[in-house]
Formats: C-alpha cells, sequence, structure tokens
C-alpha cells in the first residue's frame, strides 16, 4: 500500500515540477535579434535562424517525460506483481484451511 | 598447464577429424564469404566504379558475416545425442574445451579471409598486399578479438530459444570496436600515403582488447556453462 | 531494505531537481551556442547516471556469475533497463542540442557514437533476458561483464577513429560559474538513479518472491 501512495504523490510532484521549470525556463529567453545580409562566419553565432528556446524546453521536457514514464512503468508492473502475489498467497490459505473437512 | 593445452589440442583435432569428412562448414562458409563480398561490390557501385574506400570496411564486413555464421554452428553437432553435456561432464578444465573450440574457428576464419583478402584486393585494386605483413597481423588479431566474443557467446546460446538470432544481436554491438579498429587500420595501410604510425596503434589496441576479452571469456566460460 | 530506501532516495532527488531551474537559469550563457547549450545541464549528467548504471550491471553480473547471489542478478536486471533509459535522455538530448550547435541532427561524433552503440548492447541484454528462455540470466550475466569491459575501448576507438576527421563542434570548457549547476545536476542524476534502482530492484524481489510462491503451490 506504501508505494501507492507514495509513488502517486512522488509522480504528482514531478509533474508540478515540470510546470514549474517550464515557467521559470520560459521566462529567461533572450530577445532574437534578425540578421540582414550574409556575413561569412567560422562558427555559428549566438542569433541564428532556429529558435533555441523551444528545443532546450523540448530537451528537458523530454528527460522528465522519461524519467516520469519509466517510473510509472515500475510502478504499474509492481502493481500487477503484488495483485498476484495477495491472489496466490490466499489460495495457498484457502487450500490450507480445506483439510479441516476431510 | 600441459594438460590443459592437450584437452584442448583433442577438441581441434576432433573437430577437424569431423570437418574433413564433409567439409561442409568450410565450403559454404567460403562460399558464404564470396557472396558477401560480391554483394557489396554491386551495392557500392558509383558510376560504374567501386567506391573508394569502401574495400577496408568491405573486408572487414566479410568477416564479421562469415564469421558469424561458422559461430552458430560451431557448437551445433554438439547439440545432437548430448554430446555437449558429455564434453561438459569430461574431467577437464572446461576453458580448455573453450580454447579447442576457438582454435578451430581460427582456422576455418584464417582460410575463408585470406580468399577473400584476394578477391577484394582483385575486385577493387586496393593494394592489400604492398604491407602484407602488417595487413596480415591486423587480420589476425581482429578475428582473433571477434572469435573470443563470439565463441563465448555461441556456447552460452547453444540452449537457448532463440539462438539463431540472438547470437548476432549479442555479438555484433560488443565487437563493434573491432571493427572499427580493423577498418581504421587497414585504411591506413591501403590509402595513397600509407601511414604506418597509425597502423601500428590500431593494432596495438587490437591487441590489448584481444587480450582482454580472451582472458575474460576463458575466465567466464565455466560459470556460464555450468547448469 | 528497499522499502526505506526509495521514498528517501526520491525525496532527495526531488529537491536536487526542484533547485536545478533555478542555478541553470543562473548560469551564464555560453559565447558561440547561447542559450541552448544549457542542455548540457542535463545532457551530461544523463550519461554520467548511465555510466554508473552499466558499472553497476558490470560488477553484479560479476558477483552473480562467480557467487551465484539472486540479489546480484535482480540488480543487474534494474540497471540495464535504468542504463537504456538514461542513455535514451542523452541520445534524445544530443541531437536536440546538435541540430542548434552543429546544424544537423546527428553527426558521427565520438561521444554519439559511443553512446550508439552502448545503447546497443544494452538493448541485446534486455532482449537476451527477455527471449533467451530458462537459464538465460547466467548468459546475460556474462553479456553484463562484458559490456563493462568493453566501455574503455568503445571510448578509445571511437575517441581515436573520430580525431583524425575534422570536428566542427565547439567543446565548452567548464569556468566555475558553468560548473556549479552542472554539479549539482549531476548529483541529482545520481540520485535519481539510485532511487530508480531501488524500486526497480524491489519489482524484480516482487517477482522472485511469487515464483518461488507459485513453486511452493506446485509441489502441494
Amino acid at each position: 500500500m506504501w508505494e501507492k501512495r507514495r509513488l502517486s504523490v512522488v509522480g504528482l510532484g514531478l509533474v508540478v515540477l515540470l510546470l514549474i521549470s517550464g515557467d521559470i525556463l520560459g521566462a529567461a529567453q533572450p530577445t532574437e535579434a534578425a540578421q540582414d545580409g550574409f556575413v561569412p562566419m567560422g562558427e555559428i553565432p549566438p542569433e541564428d535562424q532556429l529558435p533555441a528556446a523551444p528545443l532546450l524546453v523540448a530537451a528537458y521536457a523530454i528527460v522528465w517525460a522519461l524519467a516520469i514514464g519509466y517510473l510509472w512503468t515500475i510502478w504499474r508492473r509492481l502493481a500487477e506483481v503484488e495483485k498476484e502475489l495477495a491472489d496466490v498467497a490466499r489460495r495457498v490459505e484457502e487450500r490450507e484451511s480445506v483439510p479441516e473437512n476431510g | 598447464m600441459n594438460r590443459f593445452l592437450q584437452v584442448a589440442w583433442l577438441v581441434v583435432w576432433k573437430d577437424l577429424r569431423v570437418e574433413a569428412r564433409s567439409k561442409e562448414m568450410l565450403f559454404t562458409t567460403l562460399f558464404f564469404a564470396i557472396s558477401i563480398v560480391l554483394v557489396f561490390s554491386f551495392g557500392f557501385v558509383r558510376a560504374g566504379q567501386a567506391v573508394e574506400g569502401a574495400a577496408a570496411g568491405i573486408l572487414w564486413i566479410a568477416m564479421a558475416f562469415s564469421g558469424t555464421l561458422a559461430l552458430g554452428r560451431a557448437f551445433e553437432r554438439e547439440r545432437y545425442h548430448d554430446a555437449l553435456r558429455g564434453l561438459l561432464l569430461a574431467p577437464v578444465d572446461r576453458p580448455a574445451i573453450y580454447l579447442g573450440k576457438l582454435v578451430g574457428l581460427l582456422l576455418l576464419l584464417s582460410l575463408v579471409e585470406t580468399v577473400v583478402a584476394v578477391l577484394v584486393a582483385f575486385l577493387f585494386g586496393v593494394p592489400f598486399f604492398r604491407h602484407g605483413w602488417w595487413l596480415f597481423l591486423m587480420l589476425s588479431l581482429g578475428t582473433v578479438g571477434f572469435a573470443s566474443v563470439g565463441t563465448l557467446f555461441s556456447a552460452m546460446l547453444v540452449r537457448t530459444r532463440s539462438r539463431t538470432v540472438l547470437l548476432p544481436v549479442l555479438l555484433y554491438p560488443v565487437t563493434i570496436p573491432v571493427l572499427i579498429m580493423g577498418v581504421s587500420g587497414t585504411t591506413a595501410l591501403v590509402q595513397a600515403e600509407p601511414d604506418l604510425a597509425m597502423a601500428r596503434l590500431w593494432i596495438s589496441l587490437l591487441f590489448f582488447f584481444d587480450t582482454v576479452f580472451l582472458t575474460l571469456a576463458l575466465w567466464t566460460f565455466e560459470p556460464v556453462m555450468t547448469e | 531494505m528497499h522499502r526505506r530506501l526509495f521514498p528517501v532516495l526520491s525525496g532527495l532527488s526531488l529537491c536536487f531537481f526542484l533547485v536545478a531551474p533555478v542555478l541553470i537559469v543562473g548560469a551564464p550563457y555560453e559565447s558561440t551556442m547561447g542559450l541552448v547549450q544549457k542542455i548540457f545541464y542535463f545532457h551530461f549528467p544523463a550519461w554520467m547516471a548511465m555510466f554508473l548504471a552499466i558499472f553497476i550491471l558490470g560488477i553484479s553480473s560479476g558477483v552473480y556469475l562467480f557467487r551465484r547471489k539472486p540479489s546480484a542478478d535482480r540488480l543487474a536486471v534494474a540497471a540495464a533497463e535504468l542504463a537504456v533509459v538514461f542513455g535514451l535522455m542523452g541520445l534524445i538530448t544530443g541531437p536536440l542540442w546538435g541540430i542548434k550547435a552543429w546544424g544537423v541532427w546527428w553527426q558521427w561524433d565520438a561521444r554519439l557514437t559511443m553512446a550508439v552503440v552502448l545503447e546497443l548492447i544494452l538493448v541485446a541484454y534486455l532482449l537476451l533476458r527477455q527471449y533467451g528462455g530458462a537459464g538465460s540470466d547466467r548468459l546475460a550475466a556474462g553479456l553484463g561483464l562484458f559490456a563493462m569491459a568493453n566501455v574503455p575501448f568503445l571510448y578509445i576507438s571511437t575517441e581515436i577513429w573520430r580525431t583524425v576527421h575534422p570536428r566542427t563542434s565547439v567543446v565548452p570548457t567548464l569556468p566555475v560559474d558553468f560548473g556549479v549547476p552542472l554539479w549539482w545536476s549531476l548529483v541529482g542524476f545520481i540520485v535519481l538513479c539510485l532511487s530508480l534502482l531501488s524500486v526497480r530492484c524491489r519489482l524484480e524481489e516482487q517477482r522472485a518472491m511469487l515464483d518461488q510462491l507459485y513453486l511452493a503451490v506446485e509441489e502441494e
């Protein structure tokens, strides 16, 4: 029982965290300067055609999703196994109580 | 030590004698390797000419593929009539059995690779034999590395359900360093200005790999094969 | 043991991950890569967590192979799964960073190559355990040992292989301002790894208990 409650609290906390971090990171976007004309450069300039913020948010979101998703799969498998354990334990008990009638 | 080597030699001798009768593994593996080379030579063609630099890769891929084929059948004969259990029950050092199997496989593969190297040199016009001894050393070390891991995995999987598909699945990722080292080294040897220093570096890395993994395989053969 | 371990560890990792965004936002922008470089603070620790998991996999595989302790086998399975998950994190965040920093989704960078190969080996491990049938626990233990032994060779060979060809990535140096959020995230990831390990091990324990119970029932 402790696993389900604790795991759900942890899962909820992690989801909240995801939303919060998305907010914080969103507030930290720099303004993108536009580029006029071609300027040969040796390295990629800080301002670029590709906006960086969506990539950054996507990266963090995926890390969170993988962590939480994996935790959820463990939780699900654990719940299944524990249900089966309870089932089998119950059957063993029932079988042990039968010989009284024999 | 003597007894260990004796047992290993007995295993090699047994395999050679059985193989000498039908020569099945030799011919089929050889033919398969040649087909691979031909398939690649058709695949890697640009404007009617062979692609530059593909020869080294094709040589090593042919080794890897035909090696996997041979490895898959290395313990095949022992699967029947409980021969494997008989072999394992013998009062001998089990790693000696592994070594015997490995040597047998190396003999087969060296024959196949010689033919393949000549064929690739012919089809792609690469100067493989300009630094023949370096290439020989590199191929030998690479094959030892590949086969030492492969023989262990093949033995491990002999009683497993999906062994034919699991062997390549397990073997290729683990032996990728061998491929990288071998192909890079061979390229260094056959390029326009051969880079012997790089080739020596790759050869020493291959030697290091072989030492580590051969030792590991000898060490783990016993516990892995015990029921 | 695991009952107490998981809540403690997960709570701890939660603390780390709560503070991490603050530190990451506070870190200076890298001069050539700007904002997207901040993926680094999760990307690098994900790899370190994967290496930790592979290390645990190798050691516990060895222990299981030579000492036959069932707990070592359970730990090995858990570690392998975790290594795959953290490896995925690294493999996904990498290209997201790369498309901005290099202009391409993929590049045969030494680290990326090694990462892909390691991920392959680990997936092969999981496939073996899933489809190998009876006795695959020992075989997998052998594979786990080989996987750990392979890490230095993969590193060396891919490193040398790729430095021969010119690289276009800018490898960031690490002054203190970058270091603090990095080490913070690193610790957070390691604690997360250990916490997930503990709960995954518990799953294996319960499965083993179930198997034993079934065996006991059949014997009656």
